[in-house]
């Protein structure tokens, strides 16, 4: 009996943490992740140890003699493009345009979610309209036209970019926010600290934000893999990042030209866009089930014929 | 409800408003020299002089607000300034397209989308829910571009070099002219929208339909007998069906206004490659008319889907 290990407490984050780690698809997406940002660190390694800069461009070895990309080989080993220039160099350092792009806009969007959200959720009243209406707009807006636009008005570029991403993301985690803050706004904690005289700003953030940080972790997930997307998508188009900066969205757009005769520019950064995206995805899933076990409970519980 | 279907018109007439003038002061506010963007670079002094009176460009800018706005009411959207068309009989060519590729797509996705929702929910945890789920998160996580680039090297390109030539490559033909030949170019379009879309369909049905039959009332009608294909489909599904028709609408009315992303890669003369062609020409007229229009799609979109959850549920009327 003296074997039995002490009874400890454990809060839920750690709670969290444990199913995290018991979930095989999590922790192979966050390798996959992991192996992403190792890569976007390691862009000029790779440079360096092919001996090819990211836009330098291989006229005489790079292109086969009536001016084709050349496929995999010893001297590129994901092939060239139309303009011979190393594919797999391009796709390292273009791994940097889009997890950067990718974090640093979910955060700027689930920042501002956040804020308004919970300053509509505890105001209420006035506040609260106005905010939850100038959301639904937000929402409404024909946002891939409008941040083309956008994009074509001020001139594409990186920051530009990000700005873009997140102002056309903010609003549906600053919705969820609001609905979850003004649930929490009438319990006896938050009742409490208004009545010793704490500011709005301290409950605002000190009271609620805690509380309401589970959805917006979860959220902060599940946007970057949508932001890595709608970057890839500008980029496409000709209005993301611009050239020659190597980016996955116009490293494929390339490719539309050369299918025919060159597939590893459609495969090698369609692959690299798409194991990426799913990595964030799968990993938003499970950290959403890890966060919120009750949504397991509904799955066992739910359904009739069940296996 | 007459209250509640004219207090949604005028909101839906204040965010178009808002957009409008959005996009006018994107456009006009910012200080540029729209008159040698029409005239071009070699355009004499007199040549900009005469554009700038003519669109009102010599004017004090609320000014030009106010008959922007005035056009506007009026459904004039002005003229293409590379073209000098209407920018309305632009936009009445390329809707029937937008159109045509926005409905098939949808009617596919709904389908596709919450069949396997339905499908996935009902099966818990076994293969079948399982493989829906992965299937869903990853054409979830393509964008657009990447699905259509695929199916055009898969479906056209692999299997034209295969001699099976069914499936065209990207073109357009209208379907009053053969409605065979319309649907043929549509098919691999209509795919790109329905797996990306009805991917993310998939998950929400399940997500809703998992929740709808945990519920008491589920256990009632089971309890008292009903088939479980009836259980399923009428007091489940129809629950479940509220966050897609919501979803719905607003993804609708976004198509409507042009698959941007789409049209480029398959070559549609829609709405969406009309804009994008307009942006990078910097053809003003043509972007803020597009933009507007797509805007007020999406808007009619949701309002519509108010109607039909306020008829459906009365007590969505008093909000």
């Amino acid at each position: 009996m003296s074997g039995a290990p002490p009874i400890r407490g454990r809060g839920p984050w750690e709670l969290a943490f444990e199913r995290l780690r018991q979930d095989r698809a999590a922790i192979a997406s966050a390798v996959t992740i992991l192996l992403a940002v190792v890569v976007a660190l390691a862009a000029p390694l790779v440079a360096h140890l092919t001996g090819h800069s990211p836009i330098e461009q291989f006229s005489e070895t790079g292109l086969s003699p009536s001016g084709i990309p050349v496929g995999p080989g010893r001297e590129f080993w994901l092939g060239t493009d139309g303009l011979g220039r190393d594919l797999l160099v391009r796709i390292a350092y273009g791994t940097r345009i889009s997890l950067l792009v990718g974090v640093l806009a979910s955060a700027l969007a689930v920042l501002m979610g956040a804020v308004v959200g919970i300053a509509a959720g505890w105001h209420g009243g006035a506040v609260d309209t106005f905010l939850s209406r100038f959301m639904d707009v937000v929402l409404s807006l024909p946002f891939l036209v409008l941040a083309l636009a956008l994009a074509a008005l001020v001139g594409p570029g990186l920051g530009v970019s990000i700005f873009l991403i997140a102002f056309f993301s903010w609003a549906s985690v600053g919705r969820i926010v609001r609905a979850e803050a003004r649930a929490i706004r009438e319990r006896e904690y938050v009742q409490a600290a208004r009545a010793i005289g704490a500011s709005s700003a301290r409950i605002m953030f000190v009271e609620m934000l805690p509380v309401v940080s589970a959805t917006v972790i979860v959220y902060a997930t599940l946007l970057i893999p949508s932001a890595i997307a709608f970057e890839a998508t500008l980029s496409f188009l000709g209005l993301g990042v611009p050239p020659p900066t190597p980016t996955w969205g116009n490293m494929l757009f390339d490719a539309m030209a050369y299918y025919k005769v060159a597939w590893w520019l459609l495969v090698f950064p369609g692959a690299a866009l798409l194991g990426i995206t799913y990595a964030f995805n799968v990993l938003g899933d499970s950290v959403r089930d890890a966060l919120d076990p009750r949504y397991e409970q509904t799955i066992r519980s739910g359904g009739g014929d069940a296996e | 409800m007459t209250g509640f279907v004219l207090r949604r018109i005028a909101w839906g007439a204040l965010v178009v408003w808002l957009v409008a003038t959005l996009v006018f002061v994107m456009y006009f506010a910012v200080p540029r020299d729209v008159a040698r963007l029409i005239a071009g670079r070699q355009a004499s002094e007199e040549t900009l002089a005469a554009v700038r009176t003519r669109l009102g460009l010599d004017q004090p800018i609320i000014v030009q607000y106010g008959r922007f706005i005035g056009r506007l009411a009026r459904g004039d959207l002005g003229h293409s300034f590379n073209t000098q068309e209407p920018v309305l009989s632009i936009v009445a060519r390329d809707l029937p397209v937008s159109a045509s590729l926005a409905l098939g797509g949808a009617a596919l996705w709904l389908l596709m989308g919450v069949g396997a929702g339905v499908l996935a929910a009902t099966r818990p945890r076994s293969r079948i829910d399982r493989s829906v789920t992965a299937i869903a998160l990853f054409f979830y996580s393509m964008p657009t571009f990447l699905v259509g680039q695929l199916l055009l090297y898969l479906l056209f390109f692999q299997m034209y070099r295969a001699g099976f030539q069914f499936f065209p490559p990207g073109s357009y033909v209208p379907f009053t002219e053969s409605p065979l030949q319309w649907a043929r170019f549509l098919i691999l379009p209509w795919f790109t929208i329905a797996l990306v879309t009805g991917a993310a369909y998939a998950r929400l049905t399940r997500g809703a339909m998992l929740d709808a039959l945990g519920e008491d009332y589920i256990r009632t009608a089971r309890s008292k007998g009903i088939s479980e294909r009836r259980v399923v489909l009428r007091h489940a599904l129809r629950s479940s069906l509220t966050p897609v028709v919501t979803q719905f609408g607003i993804d609708l009315g976004t198509l409507m206004g042009g698959a941007i992303v789409t049209e480029v890669v398959f070559g549609l003369p829609g709405l969406g490659r009309e804009v994008v062609q307009a942006i990078l020409k910097q053809d003003l007229p043509i972007i803020i008319g597009v933009t507007i229009l797509s805007c007020a799609m999406v808007v009619a979109a949701n309002l519509l889907v108010d109607i039909c959850h306020a008829l459906l549920d009365p007590r969505v009327r008093a909000h």
